[in-house]
């Protein structure tokens, strides 16, 4: 029984331990994000690696996307004799909800694995190590440009995923299946609000960034120095930004969709 | 490859980042749409504005002219006031009317204007004196139950019974 007891205690003392690392690195990295854009390359070339090189697969994802919800929305839009409503329900479901939670969990997947495999292996090579001998901070030069960099690069790429996205619904819209091209659009601009919906569209996207991007950093830099640890730890950052990016979404749908 | 190649790359990326927003917010939402015109304000009161919502359409022959700006309840003469905001190149004279319509069946609300023939032009703040209200449907069935039932039962209808 105390047996049980103690590991109970132990377990949550670990939560707990484990949530005040993530603050405490949070908090730092936020206070050396100017500290760090002093050499803005090192961020421009996060960017590079985080955005430039996840633009095909959100393109294509968007595109897919855009693709399939105008062929199902028309099917059952078509039986009620609202198929000219296609283009607002394909746009009001990519800015809203698709857009931004697809691109963050093609976003955890693409470029969140990559920066923890790559600060664990820095880790396990002793290169963070090495930086502190020489008085380098390597939460301002290595943590804080991904940082910012992934703020920076998630609302372009959710909103590039969106835009992609209503694009290829209309393809399928007007010129497959034939629905009137103004009726596209002007239903599309009656419904869909720039501050209400594409505001709060881009404001999940930034959020969604600044959760998985950490997720990656905080899961990267505290890895076991081992390859299984960097192995390990490269899965646990897909696990655990998918979920709380899914668990903030619904969050956040809650704050500013609930009413109508 | 080069800082600078890098450089530009990433350039491209925010610049496609903002093009989509741009796309988004002009083809997608009614951004486009917002008249920036200068506009005059003009009132109407109302026994019941019915469904009628801020920022719906002000239309005169079915071409919209403005939009409504507020909708407050006046305690003294208990009616809805409605403000609403018109462009400044539409003037209406001083016997126009005003309705509560409703788009299509099912439709949202909007107010019609409906000019008069004098030749003197509403000025800005003036409040429109001739209005109807919206149609109440429970009222309305309302109504026709009580005029049903007023009425003395025909011959066919009471043969039926």
């Amino acid at each position: 029984m105390s047996e049980f007891l103690a590991s109970l205690g132990r377990r949550a003392l670990g939560i707990l331990a484990t949530l005040g690392h993530a603050t405490a690195l949070f908090v730092d990295l936020v206070r050396n994000c100017p500290q760090s854009l002093r050499r803005p390359y090192l961020t421009t070339a996060q960017v590079h690696a985080i955005g430039n090189r996840s633009l095909i697969i959100i393109a294509a994802s968007g595109a897919t996307v855009g693709l399939v919800l105008a062929l199902q929305g028309y099917i059952t839009l078509s039986r009620y004799g609202a198929a000219e409503s296609l283009g607002l329900l394909v746009a009001l479901a990519l800015v809203r909800e698709m857009g931004p939670v697809v691109t963050a969990l093609l976003y955890a997947g693409r470029a969140g694995t990559s920066l923890t495999a790559e600060i664990g292996l820095m880790k396990a090579g002793e290169q963070l190590a090495a930086m502190e001998m020489m008085a380098v901070d390597p939460r301002v030069r290595v943590l804080a440009p991904r940082f910012l960099a992934g703020i920076i690069s998630m609302p372009l790429l959710g909103a590039i995923f969106s835009a992609v996205g209503v694009l290829a619904a209309y393809v399928v819209g007007v010129l497959m299946i034939g629905i009137d091209s103004g009726a596209f659009w002007s239903q599309m601009q009656d419904g869909v609000d720039v501050v209400k919906d594409i505001g709060n569209g881009v404001v999940k996207t930034i959020v969604f960034g600044i959760a998985s991007t950490f997720i990656a950093l905080y899961i990267g830099y505290e890895s076991e120095a081992t390859p299984e640890g960097v192995a390990q730890a490269t899965t646990q950052t897909v696990v655990v930004s998918s979920l709380s990016v899914l668990s903030l979404d619904f969050i956040l749908t809650a704050l500013m969709f609930s009413t109508p | 490859m080069s800082k600078k190649q890098i450089e530009t790359l990433v350039g491209l990326f925010v610049l496609l980042g903002i093009l989509a927003i741009v796309l988004l917010a002009l083809k997608a939402a009614n951004l486009a749409s917002f008249s920036f015109n200068a506009t005059y304000p003009l009132l109407a009161r109302f026994d019941n504005v019915g469904g009628l919502k801020v920022s719906a359409p002000v239309k005169s022959a079915g071409v919209k002219v403005g939009r409504i700006a507020s909708i407050t309840f006046d305690n003294k003469t208990f009616q809805g006031v409605v403000t609403m905001d018109i462009e400044r190149e539409y003037q209406f004279p001083t016997d126009t009317s005003a309705k509560i319509l409703t788009a299509g069946l099912l439709g949202d609300q909007y107010v019609g204007l409906e000019p008069g023939a004098e030749d003197k032009n509403l000025q800005p703040g003036d409040s429109i004196k001739m209005v109807q209200s919206a149609v109440v449907l429970e009222n309305l069935i309302g109504q026709f139950l009580y005029n049903k039932a007023a009425e003395p039962p025909t011959k066919e209808g009471s043969a039926q019974k």
